[in-house]
């Protein structure tokens, strides 16, 4: 999740905080497939990817494609406000309001580690957030695509004239952090089940430990995220579990409050203003 | 000789302000062609516009015979245009071998999908345009600072880095926008040099914005002056220098 705000944010500079919808679109679409349609898990996994992947495109080519050239980073981001909201609403439109899961990706008896259960479905989103890092970790180092997308962070002004199509990468910014969002929702969901509204509140944790990591560092996403994690099962293990969601929240204006140079900062609104 | 480059009747205005006026020229294949003018006459404004980050509002650029005016920036760098900035701009926050691997993106020859499905042939390449960065850095004499962030080298250095970016792209046509502002005489010494080299061993057409005299007299063909947007003389060095409208308009404001 805080992944996926790294990537378009890497990319374009934008905080997509339709983030958190693309998670629902891979938990939902998952349950769709899987139960609806009957598909194998294998099928009904690409499928899925595709959807996702389908609406990163759209979402980038009708939104944000034809605001940049307006460069303006406030108005972008609230665009990626009501997108938001129009995907929570076709979702609820479709699956209604109710909450879905489907069974965990492997059978078997949860683990019991330092006395504290560990189902083997944690074990699987753990692995697939480990092997998405080195993955992206790779093509953004060790690729000539990756690169380029790096490039076009850094100076989309030198890029463009290092014969890099811009809007391209932009595109394709959008289509990987959606799928990887998506991937993210697959695995979590037979855990935490995925309702239409879900989106916000997992936007607001990803974003959280993106920023607690470092905005613009996977690395930085994964630790926060952890951290979050950590910080919010104690919560909710001592204090009450209803206090879990708002835990991010309190971390996130605690962040931004303390440190908000680093996010809507100067630097930042540059990198924009140059693509 | 074969013309590279060719500018007919360029205007350009920023909001009422004209900043050119009718400017033609002619920029020849092999040539080292420089164009001088005053502060603020429009030579970045029109190496903008050859490169396609601004977009004129009425002329013709033709780039090897072919009518460019309208192409977006990526495209020009495909067909063979390469350059640097005023201000440099390196990417700052990669390693000064990437800032050169970044520049052999566009002779890729392969599709988006491609990066899913060939892991062995995209790490070919990647082993391959790391052997060809590496001999560009040989070739510019930065081998040594290869894993340095860019933004953590002197001025001088990011200037010769862009220059090195821009040839992995493997231009035909570079253009440099004051390649040596913010360098010693020593590193002046040395760009110099660099430029003769890419053009008399690669063979590279250079357009090339600069206010060092001494230098431009020393490389260039042929000087082009600006003068508030528009092209007041055109000539050999020894011509340039001797021409008074260039001496009135130029040297006068140097004082
Ligand atoms: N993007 C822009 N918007 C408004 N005015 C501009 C812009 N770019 C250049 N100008 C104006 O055009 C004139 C020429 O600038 P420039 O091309 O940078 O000159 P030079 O490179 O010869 O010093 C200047 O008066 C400058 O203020
Ligand atoms: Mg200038």
């Amino acid at each position: 999740m805080g992944i996926g705000f790294n990537i378009i944010y890497n990319s374009t500079s934008i905080i997509n905080l339709a983030q958190g919808e693309f998670v629902v679109i891979g938990g939902l679409g998952m349950w769709y497939f899987l139960e609806a349609v009957k598909l194998p898990f294998p099928l009904a996994f690409i499928s899925t990817i595709v959807v996702a992947a389908v609406a990163g495109l759209l979402m980038e080519r009708l939104t944000i494609r034809p605001l940049m050239k307006k460069l303006d980073l406030l108005l972008m981001i609230m665009v990626t406000i009501s997108v938001s909201i129009l995907i929570r609403g076709l979702l609820m439109f479709k699956f209604g309001k109710e909450p879905y899961t489907y069974p965990p990706f492997t059978e078997g008896e949860p683990i019991v580690l330092f006395g504290a259960v560990i189902t083997q479905q944690i074990l699987w989103v753990i692995g697939i957030t480990f092997l998405s890092i080195v993955l992206l970790y790779l093509f953004f180092n060790k690729t000539l695509l990756g690169r380029a997308m790096k490039a076009c962070s850094i100076d989309a002004k030198a890029a463009r004239l290092m014969g890099i199509n811009v809007s391209q990468i932009v595109m394709l910014s959008f289509v990987i952090s959606a799928v990887v969002g998506a991937i993210g929702g697959i695995a979590i969901t037979p855990i935490s089940l995925m309702e239409y509204d879900k989106g916000p509140m997992l936007a607001v944790k990803g974003f959280c430990a993106a920023i607690v990591g470092g905005l613009g560092k996977s690395r930085g996403a994964v630790f926060g995220g952890f951290l979050l994690g950590i910080v919010e099962s104690l919560t909710a293990g001592y204090l009450h579990s209803g206090f879990k969601d708002a835990v991010a929240l309190l971390i996130l204006l605690f962040v931004l409050f303390f440190k908000p140079a680093g996010i809507f900062g100067s630097k930042e609104a540059m990198r924009l203003r140059k693509l | 000789m074969e013309i590279i480059l060719q500018l007919k009747g360029i205007h350009k205005s920023f909001g009422g302000l004209k900043t050119l006026t009718d400017v033609n020229m002619t920029v020849k294949k092999g040539e080292i062609h420089a164009l001088i003018g005053p502060n603020g006459a429009g030579k970045t404004t029109l190496l903008n516009i050859i490169s396609g980050i601004e977009s004129l509002d009425k002329g013709t650029i033709f780039f090897k015979g072919q009518d460019i005016s309208r192409f977006p920036p990526y495209k020009r760098a495909i067909l063979g245009m390469g350059r640097t900035f005023q201000h440099v701009e390196v990417f700052g926050e990669m390693t000064v071998k990437e800032n050169v691997m970044v520049g052999f993106y566009l002779r890729k020859n392969r599709g988006f999908v491609s990066y899913i499905f060939s892991l062995p042939e995209v790490k070919k390449e990647e082993k391959d345009i790391e052997k060809k960065s590496l001999e560009i850095l040989d070739y510019i004499a930065l081998s040594h600072k290869k894993d340095f962030l860019a933004k953590n080298l002197t001025i001088g250095e990011q200037r010769i880095l862009e220059i090195g970016r821009a040839l992995a792209t493997t231009p035909e046509l570079l253009l440099l926008d004051e390649p040596a502002a913010g360098l010693n005489i020593r590193e002046t010494k040395t760009l110099g040099q660099l430029i003769r080299k890419i053009r008399d061993e690669r063979g590279i057409t250079v357009l090339v914005v600069e206010h060092d005299m001494e230098l431009i007299m020393k490389i260039s063909d042929i000087i082009t002056v600006l003068n508030f947007g528009c092209v007041i003389a055109e000539g050999g060095p020894l011509e340039i220098q001797k021409n008074s409208e260039v001496i009135k308009a130029y040297l006068g404001e140097e004082d």
